[in-house]
């Protein structure tokens, strides 16, 4: 067996103790960190809820009833659907659409301008100053963000200071704050992905379009977007699913009065201990934007092999 | 619809570099004209000034007596072909074709319309669905002639466009642009480092050197009669034999070379005065083996070193007296077996078939 698996073109291309490092780890990276512990929360999620120590006893039984609460809300309630759960997790989804698309919008004509444009030393200061904001921790990120957006904050201070207005904006109250900082937090695995697909385009083909009359607006259109087509899918995918899985960010800048779904799962991991509940509640949201990165792909009309590249 | 075009003393600088100096020359419409140059000579850098992608630093670029300055590319009357073609490879063969109509709000039904018309033209018909990427070297090549020819542009640009292919196709193309030019009947100005081209395609060619027009002439003229020594090495193969005037009898001059005296044709343009350092040329196809009875005006003694055969015909390279290497070409048809390495001929050349001018740099240095 071992003499059969060590003669495979694979081991032979890249030695017996290279192929031996890549095989241990793709296997233990792919089993124990994704597989295992996925499977492991999908079986959760239909367990009821019972201390440790019950576990496999006659308490522990498969139930819908995670799942049916985050529909229909607890039986004790008058509602006949949970409002609030489902608010939460549809305000979610849609504030991380919002976000994905201003991503886009904010970060296209910075990523075209970084690729086709600028001059290749402007290029990698603009690229270096990018990527410097991100060597601090996102959470600090947050909280530089709440200083600047607090009632009593530097721009509120500062707009009062010089007379533009007399009381303070209310940023965090009306999620200005969040907003901004999700947007802030995900940027940059917008902007990569979107500057290497732009980077790649032939700049003749812009010429030439430009040559064949087009304006500018419509030799982006017909040009270089469906050349960065698949940068743009990889960009929204990722942005959206760290977006609808941000944790730190809602944590310090969402109004005291809106909840951010992961905050809804950590509180019942953490603060009502009930594991199986929080498991279900991870698996709509896995469940999701699984439907977002197929649907991109299908309205874009792009292969999955294409966004990996 | 063809148009002149006119560049009045246009200059391009980057920083304090210029990449074309002072650039005259009026190109008639209809006409197929040729920039000749060395790459870096500053014809490309030209053909962006007057398809509109770069303004001239001075002079002015005029299309039918219109100065274009600050004119976009996407407003000038104009088409440029891309080096490397610049096809769009996500859009279909028609869709490539159209675009410039499509730009233009021009229905679908006249685009396809007249795709299909462009198609016929360059002999793809029913191939306007077929994606860029399934088409061969050649059928590109048109389809990047159809796309810039269906705005009916007065003038079109081409930047090497053929310098890609092999050599049978770069031979057929040729006809065909030639042939096109004609059908079309508009101005085509065409760039290219390659001699050959543009004496085969071209009405007139303008040969540039370090941004600068050396001449402006047709194509057998500046072949037969080059100005400067540039010219007359970088347009074909010359040999040239470098000495001082010694003898002027009209349009006669005889120089004096290490290697003897020779006698040469100098051109009306370029005056030359006993004493001067001159280069004459000749032309490896103009020098000949001696037969019985041939009287050349001026015999030469070479020594062999090696030759080539090319096919059609036999290169030769030897050695003068001085030292000096020079290179002829004998035909396939007579018999040269008879001459090898370490041989010593004497060969002759016409005084009508070099020419001579002032001493200045050659291409080939």
């Amino acid at each position: 067996m071992g003499n059969y698996l060590f003669t495979q073109p694979f081991f032979k291309k890249n030695g017996k103790a290279v192929a031996i490092y890549f095989l241990v780890a793709i296997v233990f990276w792919f089993v124990f960190l994704v597989i295992i512990p996925q499977l492991y929360m999908l079986d959760l999620s239909f367990r009821s809820n019972v201390p440790p120590l019950a576990r496999g006893g006659p308490q522990d039984f498969y139930t819908m009833e995670h799942y049916q609460h985050f529909v229909f809300g607890s039986k004790t309630s008058l509602d006949a659907f949970n409002f609030v759960d489902l608010g939460v997790f549809g305000r979610t989804i849609l504030v991380s659409i919002m976000v994905t698309i201003a991503n886009l919008l904010f970060c296209y004509p910075i990523a075209f301008y970084i690729a086709k444009i600028a001059n290749p030393s402007t290029a990698r200061l603009l690229i270096v100053s990018l990527i410097i904001p991100f060597w601090i921790n996102e959470l600090l990120r947050s909280f530089a963000l709440r200083i600047l957006f607090a009632n009593e904050g530097v721009i509120n201070n500062f707009l009062t200071g010089i007379g533009v207005i007399d009381q303070s904006i209310l940023f965090i109250t009306y999620d200005i704050g969040l907003y901004t900082g999700l947007v802030y937090a995900y940027i940059l695995l917008m902007m990569f992905p979107l500057y290497n697909a732009i980077e790649s385009l032939d700049i003749n083909q812009i010429e030439a379009a430009k040559d064949l009359g087009s304006s500018s607006l419509r030799t982006h259109w017909r040009i270089v977007i469906p050349h960065a087509k698949p940068g743009i899918v990889s960009g929204c995918t990722m942005v959206f699913m760290l977006t609808v899985g941000a944790l730190a960010t809602p944590v310090v800048l969402s109004s005291p009065n809106t909840l951010w779904f992961p905050q809804l799962i950590y509180q019942w991991f953490n603060m009502n201990d009930n594991w199986s509940r929080g498991s279900a509640y991870s698996i709509i949201l896995l469940i999701i934007s699984v439907i977002f990165v197929l649907a991109m792909m299908r309205i874009f009309k792009v292969k999955i092999g294409e966004i990996i590249k | 619809m063809s148009a002149d075009v006119e560049l009045n003393n246009v200059s391009v600088t980057f920083g304090s570099f210029y990449a074309a100096k002072s650039v005259n020359v009026k190109i008639n419409g209809g006409e197929f004209f040729s920039f000749l140059g060395p790459s870096g000579c500053g014809k490309t850098t030209l053909l962006r000034a007057i398809s509109g992608f770069q303004d001239p630093s001075e002079g002015s670029v005029l299309i039918d007596n219109k100065d274009m300055f600050g004119i976009g590319p996407n407003k000038r009357p104009t088409s440029l072909i891309f080096q490397n073609l610049a096809l769009f490879p996500l859009m279909s063969v028609s869709e490539n074709i159209a675009f410039s109509l499509e730009v233009r709000g021009v229905s679908k039904k006249d685009r396809q319309k007249r795709a299909d018309e462009l198609l016929e033209l360059i002999a793809l018909e029913g191939q306007g669905e077929k994606k860029v990427h399934q088409l061969s070297g050649g059928q590109k090549q048109r389809v990047a002639i159809a796309r810039a020819l269906a705005v009916e542009p007065k003038v079109l640009l081409l930047d090497e466009p053929l310098s890609a292919l092999d050599l049978k196709l770069r031979q057929r193309m040729r006809t065909e642009l030639r042939e096109i030019q004609k059908r079309v009947n508009i101005t085509f100005i065409y760039i290219t480092h390659d001699q050959g081209e543009a004496l085969t395609m071209s009405d007139r060619i303008a040969v540039m050197n370090e941004g600068e027009i050396e001449q402006i002439g047709l194509c057998d003229e500046v072949y037969n009669n080059p100005l400067t020594p540039f010219v007359a090495t970088f347009v074909g193969e010359n040999n040239p034999l470098f000495g001082k005037v010694k003898e002027i009898n009209q349009n006669k001059v005889k120089i004096e070379t290490p290697d003897g005296d020779f006698l040469s044709t100098m051109n009306e343009n370029k005056r030359l005065n006993i004493g001067d350092e001159a280069i004459a040329f000749v032309r490896p196809e103009s020098l000949f083996i001696p037969r019985d009875g041939d009287n050349f005006d001026n015999q030469i003694d070479v020594n062999i070193e090696s030759f080539e055969f090319e096919g059609n015909i036999k290169n030769f390279y030897a050695t003068l007296t001085s030292g000096t290497r020079i290179k002829f070409s004998i035909p396939n048809a007579i018999d040269t077996s008879s001459i090898s390495s370490g041989t010593k001929l004497q060969l002759g050349f016409e005084s009508i078939k070099s020419s001579i001018l002032p001493k200045a740099q050659l291409a080939i240095d």
